[in-house]
């Protein structure tokens, strides 16, 4: 392993996701480091959001497949139903364990297994949303020396999860959604 | 792995302990903890039917080459507390293959496998089981297979007079049958990738020529070393045919 950490980005959304996170993912680059992202949605194991967010990202766009490698230039999501965690081999793992904040997907448990393989390698987003999941979860990204950006929430379709977010977590960047995409790209140098 | 990580931790705070070394030492000096703790570290949530298209795909495609078969072996691996296993019960008696089928149900969980043999769910989880059933192409009504009381639902015990149910490791254990059809769902996510080989290999050992495997909804054999072993059968339901010269 080379002295440069590796890179990634974790989003976390509840509510109101969709529309942020179509605010955000279009404008990272086709290299980009990977992304991952769970986004509470109801379980009838549909997995429509791939498809939604593949012709509108330039990134390659996948629902994570358990032991996936996790690649530069792509963006997973977890599929409805299972627990999205990353393996420190830098692998995917998907999990049917009991749902964690009412939620499986959780964020908390993608952020706190993303920590432990990438440390300051990583950054953390937590987006709209009527629930407390992602808090813990960033805590975890900063407290292993990642990076955490929180939506504010005056620009949040529902501010529960970043204002929990936020008293959880002092040293993460606070930002309006339209300037997200731009303070993730600084980081991606 | 980054789910046993998670779990361990959940289950030293269960138990009050203040470290991994403290609950390793519960485990050792104490018979029921190992028990205690199997429960925390395997996860046994199921449905009855779960992902009713994947039961659709075995109704439609698979039946119909199973009934060639004058016998059959199915082998239902990590089947918890049994969901999976009445599924397959009921599905198999409705379309007409109970009588020549032997089902072996096995698992690691000692107390999840006396649930499977109650065969005993909540009541309240009926309405799921029955849509789920319902979705699946079910011929009869799922009210057949159990009697309510109390909050319960209590499945026939006429279903399990085809099955074997017994302890079995897929790590350490080795092949104990030959079967025309595994299905090992949402089990495999939980083995890194030396384990799922290990694992696969078993089924592939077991299965005869041109039998099934069954996957959940999120797995595949696309990163295990035997993926030249099976042919996808059903794609989306992760539906997967031993191949002829394996």
């Amino acid at each position: 392993m080379s002295a440069r950490p590796r890179k990634a980005v974790v989003i976390g959304a509840s509510a109101g996701g969709v529309e942020a996170l179509s605010a955000v993912l279009p404008h990272l680059p086709p290299d980009h480091c990977p992304v991952l992202v769970v986004i509470h949605l109801p379980s009838n194991r549909q997995s429509v959001l791939a498809d939604l967010f593949r012709d509108k990202c330039r990134m390659k766009v996948v629902e994570a497949e358990d032991k996936a490698p996790i690649d530069a230039g792509t963006i997973y999501f977890a599929p409805p139903d299972y627990h999205l965690m990353v393996e420190t081999a830098f692998t995917v793992a998907l999990s049917n364990e009991a749902p964690v904040w009412f939620s499986r997907p959780s964020i908390d448990v993608l952020f706190e297994t993303a920590a432990d393989a990438y440390g300051p390698g990583l950054t953390g987003v937590i987006l709209t949303g009527a629930n407390e999941d992602g808090a813990a979860g960033l805590r975890a990204v900063l407290a292993q020396g990642g990076r955490g950006l929180i939506q504010s929430p005056e620009t949040a379709y529902a501010r529960l999860m970043p204002e929990t977010a936020l008293s959880f977590c002092s040293g993460a960047t606070v930002r309006p959604l339209e300037h997200l995409a731009a303070e993730l790209l600084k980081g991606a140098a | 792995m980054a789910s046993i990580k998670r779990r361990l931790f959940q289950a030293r705070d269960h138990f009050g302990c203040r470290s991994i070394s403290m609950l390793q030492d519960m485990v050792l000096h104490d018979e029921t903890m190992l028990g205690a703790l199997m429960s925390y570290l395997t996860v046994q949530v199921s449905e009855l039917f779960r992902d009713p298209a994947y039961f659709r795909a075995i109704r439609e495609k698979v039946v119909p080459h199973l009934k060639t078969y004058p016998s059959l072996k199915v082998w239902i691996a990590g089947c918890s507390t049994g969901e999976e296993l009445y599924s397959f019960a009921i599905l198999f008696r409705e379309e007409g293959l109970e009588e020549r089928t032997l089902f072996y149900a096995t698992d690691i969980n000692q107390e999840s496998l006396r649930k499977a043999e109650a065969g005993v769910y909540d009541l309240d989880r009926m309405r799921l089981f029955t849509e789920n059933h319902r979705l699946s192409g079910g011929k009869t009504s799922l009210s057949d297979y159990y009697t309510a009381a109390y909050g319960a639902a209590t499945f026939d015990k006429s279903l399990r007079r085809h099955v074997v149910f017994s302890d079995h490791s897929l790590v350490t254990d080795a092949v104990f049958a030959e079967t025309q059809f595994v299905s090992c769902r949402n089990v495999l996510i939980y083995f890194n990738r030396d384990l799922q080989n290990r694992a696969v290999a078993l089924f592939a050992d077991s299965l005869s020529r041109k039998g099934f495997l069954g996957l959940g909804a999120k797995e595949t054999l696309r990163f295990t070393e035997h993926h030249d072993t099976f042919d996808e059968f059903a794609r989306e339901e992760r539906l997967y045919q031993k191949r002829e010269a394996a």
